[in-house]
């Protein structure tokens, strides 16, 4: 194929403005990336989510109960809505793991009785599935096995119903339910201390005295079935049988999880890609802009022998599909690889087969396509400006562009002003719109790592709070049951046990007008002291004796405020529902918690005295005597260590913030070296002859880079700024977009981060200066001005 | 005959364009002498606009040496030619080179800010009648007022040489003859060596001397037993 005249002048032309077209072209490859990255992992997750869930019927509905007999399994079958549904028995167990001192627990889940796996279906990993009526055989989940180096033929000993038992591992599993495994009061996954066992339901049963008797249920809906009637129906057949309120998926924590993850990452794929691609348009705009200009004769010459308009557009617009090209193949290149790496963390957290393969196609050419539309958006004006050219009038020199003096000089600034600077506020001036375009872009870079280091901070504070504001135990114990008073001496008697508070949690359902919500009735002393309730303003709260206070998304679910009257519904024991006053709402960044008086609690549920934990302060020296006690003592259904649960998140955000925010520095340079560059690139175009004649009438390179680069200067300045309040705004617009039903990333920005934000950019824009200032030294003095534009 | 204030010596300029070697100068030799006025004619590609370049400090020589005063100008980096210019020259081009976002009291106030004992960019103005067109922008005044700004600011900071390529080439007769005047009266009046590059012969008759070149070469140098007024030339 031979290529015709007019494409090897465009590709030349691309040769001699390589370096433009590279940071144009970097910049539409950041955002390729992005969205080739985060788009296939934001599918991947969301396919793999569903078709998992499909394959292995994650059930709709779940609930739980004490004990019913396994005749009420018809009438829940009954219900109007339900298509198939399982009873099952799953019980908590504390589990003593080879290596571990502290005391790990899990639960035992029974396997469905059905051929084809039922509800909840199990996926084989390894190894093989316990034999039928078997006591001790187990298949461990996936997670718990990876944390302890488990695998089938290991052995695991666990309290069961009271009594040791050596459980062994026959094979390892994974399970639509437990995809992301959260042990009760654990707000990040610590597979190593909680992990999910499956054993035969008759073997369990026995164990647990429940044969011909089930505990749990689950079951899935017909397409269109009211979720509110089918769980108002589980929870009034069940409640006679201890039941403690039904709920669907929303309420799933696994599900939850997986789901909020997966609408955030569709947040970050959708925002990252356009300010990018926005940015790359806006440079490929100016670059164009500017080729046309100064081609203006040529494209004179070129009409005059016998080009069309559109002949003419076309071989302008085929420079852009060449940058958009090299920025898609860029963007793929770094995009795919990237997202598999991101994959892979996902998959240190998240436990589903990930169907991944079958994306990169689709994702590619929706990327290639963006990136050309993006180009085209940038391409088109100029390419038009160039087809409507007159040949007649290309063929005389543009005349001097017009100025005068604005705005500022107005003001009266004239006489303070060198020429040098006037020159600059002219320039700028003349062009308005490119330079607030310019500001823009630069203010991006900024707000990209204002934001990001605000997330970071947000975490960092969230961290602070959960960890030293409102814990301040040593380790939190979950009893098995609601126990009395006898067991909280029992656990302050414990020899390394300084201080116990004791605390009674139990599963409500809070309800203004018609809106309901569940969450956790947590009743706790007074005056905590081990776990308090902290507010945004880092005040500790004294809970009242009368009437609750909730937490700031609760009261929002529920559209209260302080001095409102909400009922409370408890899900356990007597199923009381109570009119209760809202006494305060707090401003905790985490979860839907209602804070009462342990007192109240108590009164609610009709109970005495009664506890389901408590907080320790452990003496250091002491703190492995206390687990091993712990580990042994049948009525402690697990122990949340302070520490583990700090250093598990730290690891989990050092993994996936830390290679957040590396991304956005990069993407930060990639935009603020582009626009720099480019702007100065192009005023270097622009404004060559006249750089060139202050040279000739002596002025210095130094004096002549500082005119040059003068106007960058002015326009990094303005941007920097301008980049915090973008990036104030960004922060609260992600915060917004982000904030899940289960929590919310706190606005945090401190001064060490803006500066820093703009100090990276800085950096980014002065290397860029540099690297066209140098170009200065080549300026040809001589031809300068012979040369007429 | 008093010393030269420019003098050069077996002059030659080689350029490289890609593969070509274009010899622009010849071995050339000449001096300058103080409030002359010269005039170098010659066709396109003679060497007259190298040997302006030369003698501006814009460029260095091949071969030879090039003088003023007691300054070499053949050797030295980018700064010593910088200071040169900056000190001693004034530049007149054909396309006027003025700053567009500057008016033309603020491009003569360009060089005056760097210069050492200027004069007022206003007089600098007035010497060339331009003093009620101060503030105006160069798209608002005409191809010949632009000229003039021009000359203002090659002269405003009171230079020793006064270089103009091709001054009048983009001007018509009653404009050109107009610029050529301010010209005549900067070199009466302030005694700058004043060089004007011109193909335009009739240009010659206002000069004391009138250099000829061809090929790279001077081939004549003629001295005016008077010099024509530039108000009375013809072309």
């Amino acid at each position: 194929m031979r290529i015709g005249a007019l494409d090897l002048k465009i590709l030349r032309d691309a040769w001699h403005m390589r370096g433009q077209i590279l940071a144009c072209a970097l910049v539409v490859a950041g955002g390729i990336s992005s969205f080739v990255s985060l788009s296939s992992v934001n599918r991947t997750l969301a396919s793999s989510q569903a078709a998992f869930y499909e394959e292995y019927r994650f059930a709709d509905v779940f609930a739980h109960c004490i004990r019913a007999p396994e005749h009420v399994a018809a009438a829940l079958g009954a219900i109007p809505g339900i298509t198939a549904l399982e009873t099952r028995v799953a019980v908590r167990v504390n589990l003593d793991v080879p290596g571990l001192s502290d005391p790990a627990r899990g639960r035992i889940v029974s396997i469905s009785r059905d051929a084809d796996g039922g509800l909840n279906a199990l996926h084989l990993r390894r190894g093989r599935m316990p034999a039928a009526a078997s006591q001790d055989e187990v298949l461990a989940s996936e997670a718990f096995a990876l944390a302890n180096g488990l695998g089938p033929g290991d052995s695991i000993r666990g309290v069961m119903h009271g009594k040791y038992k050596t459980l062994r591992v026959v094979g390892i599993a994974i399970s639509p339910e437990f995809i992301y495994a959260l042990g009760p009061g654990q707000l990040v996954p610590d597979n190593r201390r909680y992990g999910i066992l499956w054993m035969d339901r008759k073997g369990l049963a026995t164990a647990y005295d429940m044969e011909g008797a089930f505990n749990d249920v689950t079951a899935r809906l017909s397409p269109g079935a009211s979720n509110e009637s089918v769980l108002g129906e589980l929870d009034r057949i069940l409640a006679p049988y201890g039941g403690v309120g039904a709920h669907d998926r929303e309420d799933q924590l696994s599900h939850r999880f997986l789901s909020d993850e997966i609408t955030q990452n569709r947040t970050m794929a959708r925002i990252t890609p356009t300010i990018f691609l926005a940015v790359g348009a806006f440079l490929l705009y100016t670059i164009l802009t500017r080729l046309v200009q100064l081609q203006r004769s040529q494209v004179g010459l070129l009409k005059a022998f016998g080009y069309s308009g559109t002949e003419i557009a076309f071989h302008y617009l085929k420079l852009a599909l060449v940058i958009s090209l090299v920025g898609a193949a860029i963007g793929v290149g770094t995009g795919l690889p990237f997202a598999r790496y991101l994959l892979g963390i996902y998959a240190e957290f998240y436990f589903f087969p990930m169907y991944g393969n079958d994306q990169g196609l689709s994702v590619v050419s929706a990327g290639v396509a963006l990136a050309v539309a993006a180009a085209a958006l940038g391409a088109v004006p100029a390419a038009l400006r160039a087809s409507r050219l007159a040949p007649a009038d290309t063929m005389r020199p543009e005349p001097p562009p017009r100025f005068h003096a604005g705005v500022i000089e107005r003001w009266g600034l004239r006489r303070a002003l060198a020429p040098s600077s006037r020159m600059l506020i002219r320039n700028l001036a003349r062009r308005p719109l490119r330079f607030a375009a310019n500001v823009t872009g630069i203010a991006i870079a900024v707000s990209l790592l204002v934001m990001m280091t605000a997330m970071m901070d947000g975490v960092a504070y969230l961290m602070d709070w959960q960890f030293t504001m409102v814990q301040r135990d040593d380790v939190q114990v979950m009893l098995m049951e609601p126990r009395s008073r006898p067991a909280l001496d029992s656990l302050r008697s414990m020899p390394g046990v300084m201080e116990a508070e004791p605390f009674r949690l139990a599963s409500a359902r809070l309800r203004s007008g018609h809106r309901t919500k569940r969450g956790l009735l947590f009743g706790i002393e007074e005056d905590p002291q081990l776990r308090r309730v902290v507010g945004a303003d880092g005040r500790a709260w004294a809970i009242p004796s009368e009437g609750v206070v909730l937490t700031a998304i609760f009261a929002k679910t529920l559209e209260v405020r302080a001095g409102d009257t909400i009922e409370v519904e408890v899900m356990e024991g007597n199923r009381a529902r109570k009119d209760m006053l809202v006494v305060g709402v707090v401003d905790e960044p985490i979860g839907f918690s209602a804070y009462v008086s342990r007192a109240t609690a108590n009164r609610l549920l009709g109970e005495g005295d009664v506890l389901t934990g408590a907080y320790l302060q452990v003496d250091a020296s002491e703190r492995d005597r206390v687990f091993a006690q712990l580990k042994a003592m049948p009525q402690v259904a697990g122990a949340n260590l302070r520490e583990a649960a700090y250093s598990q998140f730290r690891q989990m955000i050092d993994r996936s913030v830390g290679i957040m925010i590396t991304m956005n520095l990069v993407f930060a340079w990639i935009i603020a070296f582009g626009l720099v560059y480019n702007g100065a690139r192009i005023s270097l175009s622009e404004r060559g002859y006249e750089l060139a004649t202050l040279r000739v009438l002596g002025f210095t390179q130094r004096e002549t880079a500082s005119l040059l680069l003068g106007e960058q200067a002015v326009i990094t300045g303005a941007g920097l700024p301008a980049g915090l309040a973008l990036g104030i705004a960004l922060t609260l617009y992600f915060i917004w977009m982000l904030s899940t039903q289960m929590w919310r990333m706190p606005f945090v920005v401190t001064g060490a981060n803006l500066v820093g934000a703009m100090a990276a950019v800085a950096f980014a824009a002065a290397a860029s200066g540099g690297a066209v200032a140098w170009r200065l030294r080549r300026l040809d003095l001589v031809a300068a001005l012979k040369a007429r534009e | 005959m008093a010393e030269p204030v420019f003098r050069m010596r077996d002059v030659s300029k080689v350029y490289h364009v890609g593969d070509l070697e274009v010899v622009a100068l010849r071995e050339v030799s000449l001096e300058l002498f103080a409030g002359e006025f010269v005039v170098l004619l010659g066709p396109s590609g003679s060497g007259k606009s190298t040997l302006l370049n030369l003698l501006g400090g814009l460029d260095i020589p091949t071969a030879g040496e090039v003088d003023y005063l007691d300054h070499s100008l053949s050797e030295g980096g980018d700064e010593k030619l910088t200071r040169f210019r900056r000190e001693h020259v004034g530049f007149v081009f054909q396309f006027y080179n003025l700053i567009p976002s500057l008016t033309a009291a603020e491009n003569v106030a360009l060089v005056t800010d760097i210069a050492d004992k200027p004069m007022d960019p206003r007089d600098a103005l007035a010497l060339v009648g331009l003093a009620e067109r101060a503030d105006h922008f160069p798209a608002q005044l005409s191809g010949g007022e632009q000229q003039r700004v021009a000359i203002a600011r090659a002269v405003a900071k009171r230079p020793d040489v006064l270089l103009c390529d091709e001054p009048t080439g983009a001007l018509d007769v009653e404009t050109g003859r107009l610029v050529l005047e301010v010209l005549e009266r900067v070199n009466r009046e302030m005694g700058t060596i004043t060089a004007v590059i011109t193909h335009n012969a009739s240009i010659a008759a206002m000069g004391d001397r009138v250099i000829r070149m061809s090929s790279g070469k001077i081939i004549d140098v003629a001295a005016n037993a008077t010099r024509m007024p530039a108000s009375e030339l013809l072309w």
